[in-house]
């Protein structure tokens, strides 16, 4: 039985990357290492304001007196700072007509991410922003927004436009002392998406932004803010692949979110970095901090993530309930695989009367890989009716991997309901067997039982991401059982 | 269509099943009784293809090709069909969205088109009306919460929807109230055809009134010791498996 076992989980786990492909482009690259003078000559290239700069050095001075966390139930080598590229940038090469105009062999990378970049050939209703190493390559569809008065555009291109908006907002919701890798990200930070919804408006397309890293030995720093204005709704989803190489890379980004009174924002990821080969080689080390605050009454945020790549995932989207009648969400999928691990989850910081939250998260793992879950609701003094409920199933494939829960709960107020409930599962040679009887094949069977243990979560994304979220956690699976 | 030559079988070194003879052919309606722990389910499982047993010696051809070699869902490929004794449970995966995956995994090894989701939806309510399962069971997950006698419907409606050519259906009258046990006899009786062959495993004789077999064979202690028509399966009834270990002995 143990055998059968054994030799069925051998041959499951051990599935191709899809994504690990290297375009050879030339790279404005600067040299290896962090100092002052690195941060002033990305801060040069970007062709930022002042203010930027003097962000960025506060943040790399903050930077310097601190430590990386220890606390994650993770086991993260050594990381050499001074052994990064913190800049490099795809070099266009063809002669383009216009500035809008994009090398032809990025487009072509893209296209292979199944990403067109040419607007009609996109999904419809989806606008895009693609970053590639340190800048953005493409925003389609700006134009389209733009008519709504809504901003749609690279990080970098906010900072020079829309300076007043940045400086507002930027670090409001995650400050640079907030922790090693945001500090970090403050000070370095390459590109990203930046966004703004005006008041009452609804934002009529899913906004999304596609991060590849491509580059050798290069780390990526992205940063994304988006702030939606009272009464308006925003839907925005993410996506990130990179190369198959054998030295680790780095990822260490950050995401604000602001909704004001009675705004909405759902943003979903779906994280497919390199998640290193079966032996645990290579593989993309991803730090991110994202943190959403409800800002204005009856706002709302919701966290979407499907985390299935990366060598190591240290991430807790985080949503603080400031306003009234505020919601926050947290609906997570994160499968680990091989020697993969993953320390995930959320906090929820009630603040307002009446705030709710909503915590399902759902760990799936195989092979030798770790995976926790951990969640922090605290609810503060004045959260009079704070309601929350968290659900967290973990689902093990053999029994050489490991889950975990930590969920943290501190109360302060007594009218708070606070409700948690976990399960651990294990799909059982005997379901494989039941689904083989059928005529299913045992991958088929695993998704299909993976597919059905996430299904709450993966109803959460839009539709046509959704179709692609449920082939990756099989793919993510492949070789987990055979 | 089945033939097995002495099959023997064993588990931790153990030997449960010690050389098994039989000849199915098709049109045949076959019964399987036999005390408890004799083996009637480990049969059924090597035939179906689970790994947990060593097979030691032996053959077994199923439509002239040797079975043994295959894997559990190209043999259901091939038209095998086992009703579990014990089904198993799969949370969160619809009985839908798991028969639409096995008819069309099925399709796809036979190199068929998949089924449209119409024609699906046509087969599953023909098949729903045959057994009379309703669709509060169907629009759940795979026997999750099902009671005993629940799970055992769900077996014969994946029968009927897969329609295969050998169906083995280890006790699936257990448990069952008079009315399912009609049920489950009408599944067997419609899937009947000269084409078709069915061998039921079963403790009762009264399975046998609705069902009726072609031959009744005794496991008795990993070999059937004694074959018969349907008459034996009365004596049986009648005399229980101590006459058969006294006239086994003699
Ligand atoms: N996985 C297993 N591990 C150890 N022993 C097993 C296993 N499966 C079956 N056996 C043993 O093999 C023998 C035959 O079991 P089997 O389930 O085939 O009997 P059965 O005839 O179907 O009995 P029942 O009428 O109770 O269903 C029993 O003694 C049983 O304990
Ligand atoms: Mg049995």
């Amino acid at each position: 039985m143990q055998n059968e076992q054994d030799h069925i989980l051998n041959e499951v786990t051990s599935g191709e990357y899809k994504f690990g492909f290297y375009t050879d482009i030339e790279q404005d690259s600067i040299g290896r290492g962090l100092d002052e003078d690195v941060i002033r000559t990305i801060s040069a290239k970007k062709n930022e304001p002042e203010f930027m700069l003097e962000f960025r050095l506060k943040a790399y001075r903050h930077w310097l007196t601190m430590k990386m966390p220890e606390w994650a139930h993770l086991d993260i080598p050594v990381i050499d700072y001074q052994d990064q590229i913190y800049y490099s940038a795809p070099v266009q090469k063809a002669k383009l007509n216009s500035l809008d105009e994009v090398d032809p062999e990025l487009i072509e990378t893209f296209n292979k991410l199944g990403i067109p970049l040419e607007e009609q050939k996109l999904l419809s209703g989806v606008a895009v922003d693609a970053v590639m190493d340190s800048i953005s390559v493409k925003t389609t569809f700006k134009e389209t927004l733009a008519e709504l008065g809504i901003i749609f555009c690279s990080f970098s291109e906010a900072v020079r436009e829309h300076p007043d908006l940045v400086r507002q907002y930027m670090g409001s919701v995650v400050p640079y002392t907030d922790n090693f890798f945001a500090a970090l990200n403050s000070a370095v930070f390459s590109d990203g998406s930046f966004c703004y919804i005006p008041k009452g408006v609804r934002c009529p397309m899913e906004l999304s932004t596609y991060f590849r890293i491509n580059a050798a030995n290069t780390g990526q720093f992205e940063r994304t803010l988006i702030v939606a204005e009272d009464k308006s709704y925003v839907s925005y989803l993410e996506g990130c692949t990179a190369p198959m190489r054998d030295e680790n890379q780095l990822h260490a980004a950050i995401v604000e979110i602001v909704a004001l009174g009675s705004a909405e924002v759902k943003y979903a990821t779906v994280q497919n970095w390199y998640p290193g080969n079966k032996e645990g080689k290579g593989g993309i080390y991803n730090f991110v901090t994202k943190r959403g605050i409800c800002k204005g009454d009856n706002s709302k945020i919701s966290w979407t993530q499907i985390e299935t790549g990366s060598a190591i995932t240290w991430k807790y989207p985080s949503v603080i309930l400031r306003g009234h009648n505020t919601t926050g969400e947290f609906y997570s999928v994160a499968v680990t695989n091989n020697r993969q691990q993953a320390d995930t989850g959320t906090k929820m910081i009630h603040i307002g009367k009446n705030s709710k939250s909503i915590i399902i998260s759902k760990g799936i793992s195989a092979g030798l890989s770790n995976n926790s879950y951990r969640g922090l609701v605290k609810v503060l003094r004045g959260a009079e009716n704070a309601r929350n409920f968290s659900q967290c199933d973990s689902l093990l494939l053999g029994d050489k991997c490991g889950a975990h829960t930590f969920p943290y709960i501190e109360s302060a107020n007594h009218s708070a309901v606070i409700e948690h409930e976990a399960t651990t599962s294990k799909i059982g040679e005997d379901q494989i067997f039941y689904c083989n009887q059928r005529g299913i094949s045992t991958e088929d069977a695993i998704g299909l039982i993976v597919n059905g243990y996430a299904k709450e979560v993966l109803n959460k994304l839009p539709m046509e991401f959704a179709v692609e979220a449920q082939k990756l956690l099989q793919i993510s699976l492949e070789g987990s059982v055979g | 269509m089945l033939l097995i030559k002495d099959l023997r079988v064993s588990i931790d070194g153990e030997e449960i099943l010690k050389g098994i003879n039989l000849e199915v052919k098709a049109g045949e309606l076959h019964a399987i009784m036999g005390p408890n722990g004799s083996g009637k389910s480990t049969l059924a499982a090597v035939l179906a293809g689970r790994e947990l047993y060593e097979i030691t010696s032996g053959k077994v051809l199923f439509k002239g090709e040797d079975l043994l070699e295959k894997s559990p869902e190209e043999r259901a490929k091939d038209g095998l069909f086992l009703g579990f004794q014990y089904p198993i449970e799969i949370p969160g995966v619809s009985m839908v969205n798991f028969m639409k995956t096995a008819i069309n995994s099925i399709r796809k090894n036979r190199g068929e088109e998949p089924l449209s989701a119409s024609e699906f939806l046509k087969k599953m309510r023909e098949k729903k009306d045959l057994v009379e399962i309703s669709s509060s069971l169907t629009n759940r997950s795979v026997n999750e919460g099902f009671s005993g006698g629940e799970k055992k419907k769900n077996e014969i409606f994946q029968m009927a929807m897969l329609e295969p050519e050998l169906a083995i259906l280890d006790e699936t009258d257990s448990g069952l109230d008079i009315d399912a046990l009609r049920i489950v006899a009408r599944g067997v009786n419609n899937l009947k055809s000269p084409l078709n062959a069915t061998i039921v495993i079963t403790h009762y004789q009264r399975l046998l009134e609705y069902i009726v077999p072609d031959f009744v064979h005794v496991l008795y202690n990993g070999r059937f010791v004694k074959s018969g028509g349907k008459e034996l399966a009365l004596l049986l009834e009648e005399k229980g498996y101590e006459w058969i270990n006294a006239e086994e002995v003699n």
